[in-house]
């Protein structure tokens, strides 16, 4: 702990700690001192100059004003940032930063909110001496997220320093000198960062502003309401920016345990999704001709009810997005369960159930967000983090800046922004490795992972990494994490079991990365087949998601899903739902599958348009209000759920609000804290233990042949980001195509840019082939939930390859990725 | 941490020994040398200034890039400094670089005339080469020889109080 002194400033005594700079302390003592270029998230730059200020130590005055942001306070100082010296400082500053500003905010977006504005009007002149000519600077293309202005930019480097220090990519700079000075790429390039909008809350004038939002409202137009992101287990506070009845723009709210002051460009630009024109705004029946008919709510929903009351509970397939709020979840099972039916899950993407019975109840990040930052040595097994979980990527990237040693462990080696130890091995395989890693820390087990574990010859990557586990486990800063890509793999639960020993043997946590906003919230209400609201573990557990499709069932609900890009096997869930009597669709989107599919579709109101509650990754539950009216005549999906119930005179749904809902859920899961599930309200639970041996006697046979590797690209994971243009230009968004290793590719016969007909089972297509050492060898990385991978088989799962023709290739793209 | 210090951008994952020359890479290898070794990037200038010399006085993108790779450094912080000092040329180059120095007591000794005197005689504005390759003239910042302004720095040769006739001559023999 620093050294506590304390100083003055404008007269009044404030404490601080030694070293830190004058600007943070005014900062809490609510002392305003101009600035642009200080941030509290970057370094200090002290370029912009705005934050002069008078100061004199030891009774000896500075011979000049001070920066502020650059001048460490020391006992006794006292500072005046107001006395004439200080005002006169920042006023000259405030002329020069103007003399090449070109003035222009009536037709800049910034106007309004400006902080150029701002102070400008504050320290400004109303008259400027320079009668020069002023500079132009060319704008840059940095893609479809964010517009550029460079001729308003002040060159304060926020911009340029996000991208070194949190973004962890280098691509902006401060090329030229003096009068010819720009912040730019220097070689035009669109900036392809998870996090990159992020530098429009920073850059403090019009140079950097969202494309999307650009001359759409004016800040003074809009209304601000509290939101939680949608999209993955953060939970990133959000503030919704609103005119009439429309999300216009999304910023961040300031959450240092969630989101500290960032979001990720999914949950910044995914509202635009709000407004598409796929959106499904009135409840629909399917005539016997396959054409539509519009109906009103009342007889959409006894249609419903009707449809419900008429199947056989045990018929009922309830398949859920795990991104629905806790509340909804809660009031399906309970309706489902009340008709006396077992099958719902949100666990979509997902092949390898046989865990349930062993699995901790509710599988979590198994620590504090926050404390991601804090550890040591952390093994991840299974996740493109910075597609899955980006906050949470950016609290590890900021562990290993302070000396972390973090390794990945995945089907295929990921980009990314700070140095790390990465393994690879084709789904299936991962286990093998990953039971090297025991082998070294002297695990042993019995069954499969014993088996594994004694057959493992750990080289040097697993020696050494479970050195730095054991180590970190020492000090209590170990962590081994599992996430999406470990999720969907054909041996899941191996690979569970071994990292369980693998954290047993060093010490270590284990944790999950949960896939959606609310996987954890859909345990705690038991909308899983294994599980009943508290998460308490049921007797006689009802169809996993996967099995509800190889078993299919005779009636089903989709809630919130595209079935050919939200399902784990989009081929064999499309002959699931053909074959049923009844398919029921309750969705915010109207998308082709689901028309195919559904027979009847109810609108339910999308993120933003409902209040519910979210419960993150860290078991952190927020509740949230809805912000604007749904879209046409969509409902909310928890009141949608209190009429059918009320409507199947089902006991209990008589909720007066959401609020309602959502506590006699907590009310639940405090009751069930003792009994195994350790759930509390707001907090986080205490471990993941296991609630019993997974007890697999052997590892599945080794693939003989090529494995498909369906990883969710970041802007393909739910409808609403689907539905989003800006984020689907992006370089990030991924097209369907054949990721091969070049020894894999030789093996083929294939070369980048040629096509390959990929096959699963009987269902097939061609993509282009794209060669990337990045995938381990005997892996074929087809990513899942893009356009045309609806005609695919399962994400993870043997996959066989072949040469095939360039025309075929042009074919399949002209049909948008189905089949000929 | 600051950006100066911040890990790697971009990784890159080159083999060394194919960036450059061999005798540049020595070269460069002397000037790293000086340095601890996690500020190799402490050697760009010197490292820009041999390729720039091996390359006819001046500096390609491909060049900047492979320094870049060379160093462990950002592509864009290699261009940052490339573009930010008058000793760096990015575009082709004559045989000779006349530099006059722009700065305060040059620009009151007289280096504006001589600007205009090589435009108005050889037809060579400031940036630009002459006709026959011979040579390119730059302004450059204070070259550190105020006292005998106007200073011209021909290629590594400095050149003081320098007057029109003197810069005809200076021009008439270089080759
Ligand atoms: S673009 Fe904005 S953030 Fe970047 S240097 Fe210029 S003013 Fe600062
Ligand atoms: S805020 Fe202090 S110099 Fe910019
Ligand atoms: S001003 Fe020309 S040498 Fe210094």
């Amino acid at each position: 702990m620093a050294e506590q002194i304390s100083i003055e400033i404008d007269g009044r005594t404030c404490e601080a700690a030694a070293g830190e700079m004058i600007i943070a302390v005014a900062d809490r003592e609510g002392i305003p001192i101009p600035r642009f270029c200080y941030h509290e998230k970057l370094s200090i730059a002290a370029n912009c100059r705005m934050c002069l200020v008078e100061a004199e130590a030891g009774g000896r005055p500075f011979p000049k004003p001070v920066p502020a942001c650059a001048t460490p306070v020391a006992e006794g100082m006292k500072v005046q940032t107001r006395s004439a010296k200080a005002l006169d400082a920042q006023r000259g500053t405030m002329e020069f930063l103007l003399i090449n500003h070109p003035l222009d905010c009536p037709i800049c977006d910034q106007g309004g909110e400006c902080e150029l504005q701002d102070v400008s009007m504050g320290y400004g002149e109303d008259v400027s001496r320079f009668s020069e000519r002023k500079r132009v600077v060319k704008d840059e293309d940095l893609g479809p997220l964010i517009a550029t202005d460079m001729t308003r930019c002040i060159h304060c480097t926020r911009c340029v320093r996000f991208g070194a220090e949190i973004a962890g990519v280098r691509e902006l700079g401060a090329t030229g000198r003096g009068e010819d000075m720009r912040i730019g790429t220097y070689v035009e390039s669109a900036v392809a960062h998870e996090l990159s909008g992020n530098v429009i809350d920073l850059c403090p004038v019009g140079a950097l502003t969202s494309k999307p939002y650009r001359f759409t409202a004016r800040a003074w137009e809009l209304t601000s309401e509290e939101g939680i992101a949608p999209h993955d287990a953060v939970g990133s506070n959000l503030y919704l920016h609103i005119r009439g009845e429309q999300v216009m723009r999304v910023h961040p709210r300031d959450n240092e345990p969630v989101n500290e002051t960032w979001i990720s460009d999914r949950d910044r630009f995914s509202y635009e999704g709000l407004s598409s024109d796929t959106r499904l705004t009135e409840p629909l029946r399917k005539r016997a001709d396959g054409t539509w008919e519009a109906l009103d709510w009342q007889a959409a929903l006894h249609l419903t009810a009707d449809v419900l009351r008429g199947s056989d509970p045990d018929q009922i397939g309830w398949l859920m997005a795990p991104n629905a709020t806790l509340e909804e979840a809660y009031l399906a099972q309970r309706l489902l369960r009340g008709l006396g039916g077992r099958h719902i899950d949100t666990r979509l993407r997902r092949q390898d159930f046989r865990g349930d019975r062993a699995d901790p109840a509710v599988p979590w990040l198994g620590l504090p967000i926050a404390e991601l930052e804090r550890q040591q040595a952390v093994l991840v097994v299974g996740s493109d983090i910075r597609q899955e979980q980006p906050l949470l990527a950016h609290r590890l990237r900021k562990a290993v800046l302070d000396d972390a040693a973090v390794s990945f462990l995945n089907p295929y080696e990921l980009a990314l922004t700070h140095p790390a130890r990465q393994l690879t091995a084709p789904p299936g395989r991962l286990s093998v490795r990953l039971a090297a890693v025991a082998r070294a820390l002297s695990a042993s087990a019995e069954g499969a992972a014993g088996s594994l574990i004694s057959g493992a010859q750990p080289a040097e990557a697993e020696t050494r990494l479970a050195e730095e586990l054991r180590a970190a486990g020492e000090q209590g800063r170990g962590l081994v994490l599992l996430g999406a890509l470990a999720e969907a793999d054909p041996d899941y639960t191996l690979l569970k079991e071994l990292a369980y020993l693998v954290a047993d043997a060093a010490g270590c946590r284990l944790g999950f990365l949960p896939v959606a906003a609310n996987s954890v919230g859909a345990a705690l209400a038991g909308a899983a087949p294994h599980l009943g609201p508290g998460a308490q573990a049921l007797e006689a557990p009802g169809l996993d998601a996967l099995a509800m499709i190889t078993e299919p069932r005779q009636t089903y609900v989709l809630w919130g899903l595209s079935p050919e890009l939200d399902l784990f096997d989009p081929s064999r869930a499309r002959e699931a739902l053909a074959g049923a009597a009844q398919v029921i669709g309750c969705s915010a989107f109207r998308t082709p599958d689901l028309e195919a599919a559904c027979d009847i579709l109810l609108p339910i109101a999308a993120f933003a348009e409902t209040s519910g509650t979210f419960v993150n990754a860290e078991g952190r539950w927020q509740r949230f209000q809805g912000a604007v009216p749904p879209a046409g005549d969509a409902r909310p999906g928890w009141k949608v759920l209190r009429v059918l119930g009320n409507i199947l005179e089902l006991d209990g749904f008589h909720y007066s609000s959401g609020k309602q809902v959502h506590d006699e859920l907590a009310a639940l899961c405090a009751q069930t804290r003792g009994g195994g599930a350790q759930v509390c309200d707001g907090g986080t639970q205490p471990d993941n233990a296991r609630r019993g041996d997974y007890g697999l006697k052997q590892p599945l046979p080794a693939p003989d042949g090529l494995m498909r590797v369906g990883n969710v690209p970041i802007y393909a994971g739910d409808q609403t980001v689907r539905a989003a243009p800006a984020l689907q230009h992006t370089p990030l968004a991924e097209p369907l195509a054949l990721h091969l290793h070049p020894d894999t590719a030789a093996g083929l016969g294939l070369a980048d840019g040629d096509a390959a007909e990929v096959a699963q089972g009987e269902r097939h297509t061609v993509v282009p082939v794209v060669i990337d050492d990045a995938v381990a060898p005997g892996a074929a990385r087809v990513p899942a939930a893009v356009p045309g991978s609806g005609v695919l088989g399962p994400a993870m799962g043997p996959i066989a390859v072949a040469k095939a023709d360039a025309s075929q290739l042009a074919a399949t793209q002209m049909l948008g990725g189905q089949p000929a | 941490m600051s950006f100066r210090t911040a890990p790697l951008a971009v990784v890159h994952d080159v083999d060394k020994s194919t960036l450059l020359t061999p005798e540049l890479r020595a070269e460069i290898d002397r000037h790293v040398g000086k340095y601890p070794p996690e500020w190799k990037q402490s050697a760009v200038m010197p490292a820009l200034t041999l390729v720039q010399e091996h390359n006819g006085g001046w500096l390609t993108q491909d060049l900047m890039d492979q320094v870049a790779a060379y160093l462990d450094m950002p592509e864009v912080a290699v261009y940052e400094v490339a573009t930010f000092y008058a000793m760096y040329d990015l575009e082709p180059v004559g045989r000779h670089k006349i530099c006059v120095c722009n700065s305060i007591s040059c620009m009151l000794g007289g280096a504006e005339a001589l600007l205009e005197h090589v435009e108005a005689r050889h037809g060579v504005a400031p940036g630009e080469t002459s006709k026959d390759g011979k040579f390119t003239l730059k302004e450059f910042e204070c070259l550190g020889a105020c006292r005998h302004a106007p200073v011209v720095m021909v290629d590594q040769e400095y050149h003081e109080c320098v007057t029109r006739d003197g810069i005809d001559k200076i021009i008439s023999k270089l080759d």
